[in-house]
């Protein structure tokens, strides 16, 4: 059997890419090494209660109805209905630093008068950003990499509004530490500030489901359990894979959703020119999550994301402890605008860690530092939020390890790589990048990811 | 297929497209990009619908036809007037 492509991951810019590829007659298969599909945004089942993994809220919400914009141009493009996403939008969401809070909804002009009210002084400099962010043309593959820092700096003269701008851009998206490329930054502030966040009543897998059943609804092939051990090479060609079983298949034209250098790696004995494109990324999360016995709106806890950072200044990078007590992300999956509650109550945080702390570790003292991390966590978020460890009835956790290894991201890396191959081409003529290290971000972007490599490349 | 064929053939496409649009009231001589905010990936989907379809090539430069229903129907008519209707 021969496959017009072979796409490596079943996440959802593989996925999404297959979609495009089979509606259009080619022959085309999903290869996973994992048991079950999602990759990064996946999903699974403990202790009977429903986890999500990754998606906090899905980003570049818009109404039914709305014809422009990421999420109705990828419901086209995959022949999906508004409804079959169902997202319901956020309550509201907010930035709270020391003595200072951004609160932010769907509507973009709240943000506005925020910005007004908290930093009377600097509502000119934000007009001036947004005018660099509109004209800036996020989505041309072939945008050269700027400092979003030397862009804001030119704008904004208070360097508390310019960290708080970027800690939920960076938190949702950054796969380097410090600073973004300007690109990275407008993608991000339009998916959260213009767009917002929405969530489907049953999560993320509501999302995977239509997706899954569409590409295989048009003749799709997905194996799971199916890694792929290596890309067979023959004269700067990709011409097939070689599975972990010893399995080999052909194929015309190979995609990788696996990462940029996760991909390299694949390939034996072929070193590009450009092997420094091709480094891992390094920021990676640990995360908790707690299920409680109540609602958080009876804490009473209404917000739907605290993007929190007690620090001084806002410092996104590798920590050199385990996890990075100064700031955190609060999830509240509970607080959107649904029509009936959900279920379950639960809290989810998430704070920068630092991979090495956590890879190596024998599993006693991992499974001890897992629960010294979630007190720690916890403890450091309850100061920007009801108390709420009393009402907990569950608990999990999951490190970068655990992100490695259901991902085989290097490092648990959730953003990827600091440098995206935004062309999605590699060394290899036919073999390409989608997702993560494509560099389209959040849960829209990776399906437009996966999207655009298609169309670009094996659809013409 | 007849131009009122080829009419129901660009809104079966159309449709697929964008199953949210409501089409019944489509005016054919305004533009989709202004009636449905087509963008040039649309465009392209249309293409291929019709490739895929009827197997029928459109050069890119003639994509510029496409603009709205009349003028989609007309370019088609010579291009699909010996293929048999699906429908």
């Amino acid at each position: 059997m021969s496959y017009d492509t072979i796409i490596i991951g079943a996440g959802l810019s593989g996925l999404a890419a297959g979609i495009r590829l089979a509606h259009f007659e080619k022959r085309v298969c999903v290869l996973e090494r994992h048991t079950t599909i999602g990759g990064l945004n996946s999903f699974y089942r403990l202790r009977k209660h429903n986890h999500d993994v990754g998606l906090h809220a899905v980003t570049n919400y818009a109404p039914p109805g709305t014809r422009t914009g990421p999420l109705s141009k990828l419901l086209r493009q995959l022949r999906l209905r508004w409804d079959d996403f169902d997202l319901v939008p956020q309550v509201e969401s907010s930035v709270v630093f020391p003595n200072r809070t951004l609160r932010f909804t769907n509507d973009f002009e709240f943000l506005k008068q925020q910005v007004a009210e908290q930093f009377p002084g600097q509502a000119d400099n934000f007009q001036k950003l947004l005018g660099h962010i509109d004209a800036h043309d996020e989505l041309d593959l072939f945008q050269r990499e700027t400092s979003a820092r030397e862009v804001l700096n030119g704008c904004i003269s208070d360097p508390l509004l310019i960290d708080m701008l970027l800690c939920p851009l960076m938190f949702y998206g950054s796969p380097t530490p410090h600073d973004m490329d300007f690109t990275q930054f407008v993608i991000m502030f339009k998916s959260i500030f213009y767009e917002g966040f929405g969530r489907p009543f049953h999560g993320v897998r509501q999302i995977m489901k239509q997706v899954v059943r569409k590409f295989k609804s048009l003749g799709g092939e997905l194996k799971l359990r199916a890694g792929v051990r290596e890309i067979v090479t023959d004269n700067g060609r990709a011409v097939g894979v070689i599975l972990d079983d010893g399995q080999e298949l052909a194929g015309e034209n190979v995609v990788s959703s696996a990462g940029s250098a996760e991909t390299l790696q694949l390939c034996p004995g072929d070193v590009p020119d450009n092997k420094a494109d091709y480094t891992p990324g390094e920021i990676s999360f640990v995360e908790t999550i707690s299920m409680l016995d109540r609602h958080p709106s009876e804490l009473p806890h209404h917000e739907t994301i605290v993007f929190y950072n007690h620090a001084d200044a806002f410092h996104y990078e590798c920590p050199d402890e385990p996890v990075d007590l100064r700031s955190g992300i609060i999830c509240s999956p509970n607080n959107f605008q649904y029509d009936e509650p959900l279920e379950e109550g639960r809290i989810r945080i998430t704070a920068l860690a630092n991979p090495a702390c956590w890879m190596d570790l024998p599993e006693e003292e991992y499974v001890a530092q897992k629960a010294r991390c979630f007190d720690e966590i916890a403890e450091s978020a309850v100061k920007v939020m009801p108390e709420f460890r009393d009402f907990t009835v569950d608990t999990d956790v999951f490190t970068p390890r655990t992100i490695r290894k259901f991902t085989g991201h290097t490092n648990g890396c959730v953003y990827g790589a600091p440098h995206k191959l935004r062309d999605g081409r590699t060394h290899l003529e036919n073999l390409y990048i989608c997702g993560t290290d494509q560099g389209f971000l959040g849960i829209v972007g990776s399906m437009l990811s996966g999207i655009t490599i298609a169309n670009r490349y094996l659809l013409k | 297929m007849n131009p009122d064929e080829i009419r129901l053939v660009i809104l079966d496409i159309l449709a697929s497209i964008a199953p949210d649009e409501d089409l019944s009231n489509l005016d054919d001589d305004v533009a989709f990009r202004e009636q449905m905010e087509l963008d040039s990936m649309d465009f392209l989907d249309i293409v291929m619908e019709l490739r895929k379809r009827y197997r029928v090539q459109i050069p890119e430069d003639e994509y510029i036809q496409l603009g709205t229903m009349s003028s989609t129907v007309e370019y088609l008519v010579p291009m699909l007037r010996d293929v048999q209707s699906l429908a």
